[in-house]
This record gives structure tokens, sequence and C-alpha cells, in this order.
């Protein structure tokens, strides 16, 4: 829309458009990327795997969960520029709404009934918990500013976990949550059909099967793959139309100047209000699809720990920028899951392979080279963190602010976002 | 159609009176910054609003736009009364306004700061924005050409693209009166619009203020420039340390002995 209308007002600065063409190119380029990453990797895996692909893919889906958790916590944070500490929550809430409407946790609970609600219906509803929550958390808190927001958010994000695990057996109002055992057994995704082919697999018949269950071991994990990778497609979509939206704009005037903002007409409450529900309807997307591929929710999954990895996922990839910010969880997710968390076992075999097996074993205050490792985990993780955002403070692709408008820029002053270099 | 947005119509009483404060005080603790303050605005007219530093000129301002609550007294927008209603919904009810110090969405285009000015009377939805159904993309369509006529009614269509923050000073004031004017005012309130411009800018930006009440909007001003004050204002009211002390034609306020003993002093 904009590129048909600012036409005319095209001049000549072709430096100017060149320079700015890159960054929306440079988009196109990581979009393009991860599409076609996305494509090949299932057989990527297996390939390298020498057929033993499947847990790769299978940790791709979960990935996915936590791609979809930056896009949300993106719009919260990069785009409305509110600080929310506590994100972690609306996933939990996302993921114990499906748990608990989708197996038979509910029997045990004062209603003696079991609920076996569709998945792609409890996706949805899901997504409407979660951002009235959202809202529930926002309406008393969104006055706050800056800071105070963000311990806010803190404290719902310990509150949700705590609240689970207390709701458990026992509870003064019966057994909702499972408490700290969590909610086991919860259904899987089913479609009534679904054909079956080399998608599922190489190798695999072309098929139909009826009353298709996605723990069916002809197709799973990639059929959970496929899901992921289409409802991150949908949620690219929806968050980039938002992004470009007189919604999109109002949260980025009132993350500029609130005060303006107001002035200007924009209810700052309740466009604060919006963002922070958006954000959590992604959660509780996430948290759904999660609780089903999982099979299993329990508060441990909910923990500061995973709020604060998704708020790195967004600054380190780069604030405000949506594939920025997909390649930020994608890098983050990859680090922490599984290079770090593999980590020993690999220097374990590399100490092996050199011939120092001698460090493996523990004596005296060396606990052997697994455990040293791992007790460093950790450590490792936050020197990383702090490298990459002492090299690139801005993200690893920031966002440039609506690309497609500085593309058509006419003035030879820099239109970087200078910004980050201040910082 | 014009280019600029048309005020809209009077829905005031025959008077003509668009804005009336009565009696309105504002205090900070011990410190009254607007102290029992009335007066009316014709429509139309251009109306200034002059005093030396800490005047309460501002403050004034803040009251009226609602960001501000006032201590007591009224204010009537078009037979409405206004008093103690949220910025925005002043805002959307046809008041505009500048800031002293320009107050620009910094990281945003030009044309998108102006399309958060229209943002109020855009009604696509929530719904519309996800799945930017036609109506949202039709609504957009609009809004952008009136942003860009805006963006020519002040003279700084060039600049379309370019983030707020880094077009040159004049340019960032018209830009904001831009802004204030795509909420379809029909009362601008200018705070010190010609501040820290030269000769030639001023010149510039008080024949741009003459063009906006061309569009049958009226203008409540802001302004240091004694030159500028004159030559452009229909009436002008003059506060010290909150109080009002003149008010009248220009001719009339220049040669008030009251107006002369607050800026120069008694030995004057």
């Amino acid at each position: 829309m904009n590129r048909r209308n600012g036409r005319a007002a095209l001049t000549t600065d072709t430096a100017m458009r060149w320079a700015s063409g890159w960054f929306q190119s440079r988009n196109r380029t990581i979009y393009t990327l991860l599409i076609i990453g996305a494509l090949l990797y299932p057989s990527l895996m297996d390939i390298v795997t020498g057929g033993e692909g499947n847990h790769w893919i299978g940790t791709a889906a979960f990935a996915g969960v936590f791609v979809l958790l930056a896009i949300g916590l993106n719009t919260v944070v990069g785009f409305a520029g509110l600080l929310d500490l506590g994100y972690a929550a609306f996933f939990a809430i996302g993921a114990y709404t499906y748990g608990m409407f989708a197996s038979g946790q509910l029997l045990a609970s004062p209603l003696h009934h079991e609920f076996h609600i569709p998945f792609w219906v409890m996706l949805l509803v899901g997504v409407f918990v979660a951002a009235c929550f959202g809202i529930i958390l926002g309406a008393p808190t969104l006055r706050l500013r800056g800071d105070y927001l963000a311990i806010v958010t803190l404290g719902f994000g310990e509150i949700v976990p705590r609240l689970v695990q207390y709701l458990g057996a026992g509870s003064p109002i019966g057994n909702w949550t499972g408490g700290v055992n969590g909610i086991a057994a919860i259904d899987p995704p089913k479609l009534p059909i679904i054909l079956t082919g080399p998608w599922f697999g190489l190798g695999t018949p072309f098929g139909v099967v009826k009353n298709f269950d996605f723990f069916n071991p002809l197709a799973y994990p990639l059929d959970f793959y496929w899901l992921m990778a289409i409802l991150i497609v949908v949620c690219i979509v929806l968050a980039t139309n938002l992004q470009n939206s007189r919604i999109g704009r109002a949260w980025m005037a009132v993350r500029e100047d609130e005060v303006a903002a107001a002035a200007s007409g924009v209810n700052t409450v309740a466009i604060k209000l919006t963002a922070f529900a958006i954000g959590a309807s992604f959660a509780g997307f996430a948290g759904a699809f999660y609780g089903a591929q999982l099979s299993l929710v329990s508060s441990d999954n909910f923990e500061f720990i995973v709020s604060v990895t998704i708020l790195i996922m967004v600054v380190l990839g780069g604030m405000g920028n949506i594939p920025g910010v997909i390649v930020g969880a994608l890098l983050i997710y990859t680090t922490q899951y599984v290079v770090l968390t593999n980590l020993p076992d690999w220097t374990t075999s590399l100490a092996t392979a050199v011939g120092l097996t001698g460090l493996n074993q523990a004596h005296g205050d060396w606990v052997g080279l697994h455990d040293e490792v791992q007790r460093l985990n950790y450590l490792i993780f936050g020197v990383i963190l702090v490298a990459v955002m002492v090299l690139r403070p801005q993200g690893l692709f920031p966002s440039r602010v609506r690309e497609q408008e500085l593309e058509k820029g006419t003035e030879e002053q820099a239109v970087f976002d200078l910004r980050a270099e201040e910082t | 159609m014009s280019a600029a947005p048309t005020g809209k119509t009077p829905s005031s009483p025959a008077d003509g009176i668009v804005l009336q404060l009565d009696q309105v005080t504002k205090r900070f603790g011990g410190l009254t910054a607007v102290d029992n303050v009335s007066f009316q605005i014709r429509r139309g007219e251009i109306f200034a609003l002059i005093g030396p530093n800490g005047a309460g000129k501002t403050t004034l301002f803040n009251t009226v736009t609602g960001m501000y609550k006032t201590t007591s007294g009224t204010i009537v927008f078009q037979g409405k009364d206004i008093t103690g209603l949220k910025p925005y919904r002043v805002a959307g009810l046809g008041i505009a306004r500048t800031f002293q110090q320009i107050r620009l969405f910094s990281y945003m285009s030009a044309l998108d700061n102006i399309k958060v000015g229209e943002h109020h009377r855009m009604r696509a939805r929530l719904w519309d924005s996800l799945f930017k159904t036609p109506r949202a993309r039709r609504e957009e369509r609009e809004v952008e050409a009136k942003a860009m006529e805006l963006l020519k009614f002040v003279g700084i269509e060039d600049q379309a693209y370019n983030y707020a923050r880094n077009l040159p000073y004049g340019h960032q004031r018209r830009l904001e009166i831009a802004r204030a004017l795509a909420t379809n005012p029909s009362l601008l309130l200018l705070d010190e619009p010609a501040a820290g411009a030269n000769p030639q800018e001023k010149r510039q930006l008080m024949e741009l203020v003459e063009r906006v009440r061309g569009q049958g909007i009226t203008i409540l001003l802001i302004e240091h420039d004694m030159k500028v004050v004159m030559g452009i204002s229909d009436r002008i009211l003059v506060l010290d340390y909150g109080e009002r002390i003149a008010e009248g034609k220009p001719q009339e306020v220049r040669t008030n002995p009251r107006v002369i003993e607050a800026y120069l002093g008694k030995s004057a």
C-alpha cells in the first residue's frame, strides 16, 4: 500500500534507495533461507544421522514453540516497548488449558468428568484464555511504566507456576492441575483423514489414513514438525499484518512517546492492553501446541528461566524485527537446549578420542570433565550472550523500523537506526 | 476537498464560542500555576497566550488538553464540558496540540507520525488489522493519502519516509503541526511553534498558522516573540504568575501598563 502511493514521492537518490533496499532484501533473504531450511531440514537430518533423524526433527518442532513465543513477546517488548518478564506464565496458561481439557485430569477435580476437546478447538481456546489473562494482568498494571511494569510481570510469572503446583491433589478447591506431577497423557492432535507420503519421511508409502493420530508411528514426529511450520507461518503473517496496521503504529507511538501518543488521540491504556493480550495469545497458542507434542505439562517447564530465555531470543535476534527474533529464537534454542545440553557428553567423547581419558575421571577436587562442563553450562551461556551483546548491541538482525518506508527515503541524511549504535 | 483538514462543523451555540474557560485554577502543592483564569475563544480566531517565563501558559495548555487535572473551574469545548477528560478523549473531541519541546515519534517515519494522528478516526478493528481485510486495506490507503496531503500542506512531503528524528528542526515543527492536524481538530493549540527558529523560518511558520486558520481551525497560541504575536493574533491574553493581567487586541495589550510592568519590571 505504502509503495503504491509513495511512488509519487520517489525522487532520485539512488544511493539511499540502494542502501535501504538492502535492509528490506535482508529480511527477504532471511525468510527465504528459513523456508528452504525448514523444507530441507528433515531430509538433511535423516541423511546426517543415517536415518535416525526423528529425534532432531522432534527437537525442531519444540524449537518452533519458542519461535512462536519469541514472535509473541516481540509484539509486547519490540513493538509496544513494554518489558514483560513473566511471559512464560501465559505459555503455561495455554499449555495447562489444553492439558486440563484434553486429558483425564479433570476426572480427579470436583467436576468428576473427563474432557477430551479436540486440539484444534483448544488451540483457539488456549489463545482466548491466555489473552484474557493478559488483560487481567494488564488492566491494573499498565498504568505503571518501565521498570515497575517489569517487576509486576516478573511477579506474575512466579505466581502462575506456584499456583499450578498448589492446585494439585489436596488443595482446598480440588485437584485441577495435577500439582507438582503435572498433567500426563494429554490427547494428541487428531485429524479425521490425512494423506501420507514421502513428506513423512522417505519411503513412507502414499496412502490415506483415517482417524489420523499425530503419534501415529508412520508419521511421528514429522507431522508435528509440519504442523508447527504451518502454525509459525500463520503467526508470522498475523504478526506482520498487525505491525503494519493502525494498531502496530499506535504501539510504536506509545513506545516512542506516550504523552504525544495520547495527545494525538491514541487511547494509550487500551492500546497497551491490546499489546499485552495479543502477546499473551501467541503464548497461549504456543502453549497448547507444546502440551500436545510433549503430551505432558508440568510447572517445571514454565519457570522464570523460560521467560528470560524468550526475552533473550527477542533482544539478541533484534527487537521489533520479526525475522530477526525468529533467527534469535532458533539460535538460542539450539545453543541452550542442544549445544549446552550435550556439551558435557561431547567433551567427554572428545577427551576419550584424543586420549585424555584421565580427565573424565573424578579425583580429588576434580569432578570429572563431564560434571565440570555441566557446572559451567550457564557460565558458557552467559559468556556467549555477553559476547553477542558486546559485538552487536542492536541484536543480530535489528529492526530498521519498517524498511519499506526507508526503501523510499529521499533524504541524504542517515536513516539508520542510530539508537542501537548509541547504546 | 482541499489538501488540508477542514474544521468540524460548529456544534457550539450560535455565539461561536469554541473554548470557554471558567475560573480555572491549577495548583501544584503550594504553587498556584494557573490562578482563576477565565476567557473565551471565538471560532476562527487566532488567540495568543503570552506572559513571562513561568507565567503558567504551558500549564494552561496541559490543563485544557487533559494532561493535568484542574484543581477547580470548568473547561467547555464546543458546548461540551471537557474538564477532567483524558487526553485522548480531548484529542478525539477536536482539540489538537503541539509541544514546547518537540515530541515526535522519533523512530517512525514522518508519514507514520501523521498516521498516528488519524488513529482515533480509523474504524479498522483488531480483526481487520490481523487479517488485513479489504476494509483495513482501503482505510489504510485513505489514511496514507490523507497523510501525504498533510505533509504537502505543511511543505515537507519530500521527508515522508524519513525518521522524524532525522528531520531538520524547522521541519520537525511542521511535522508536529501536521500530526496535530491529522486528528481533524477544530481547535489547535500551538506551544511556542516559532521557538528556536530564525526570522525567515518564523515568517514561514506564521504563514502556515494563517493557512491553518484559513481551513476554519481556531488557534490558541503560546509565543514569546512579540513581533510574531502582535502580527498574527486577533486577541491576546496575558498571564503573569498564573493570573490573567490583561486581555484584548494586540494594540490594547501592547500599551497596557500592567503588561509592560510584567515584562520589563517597574522601572520601565
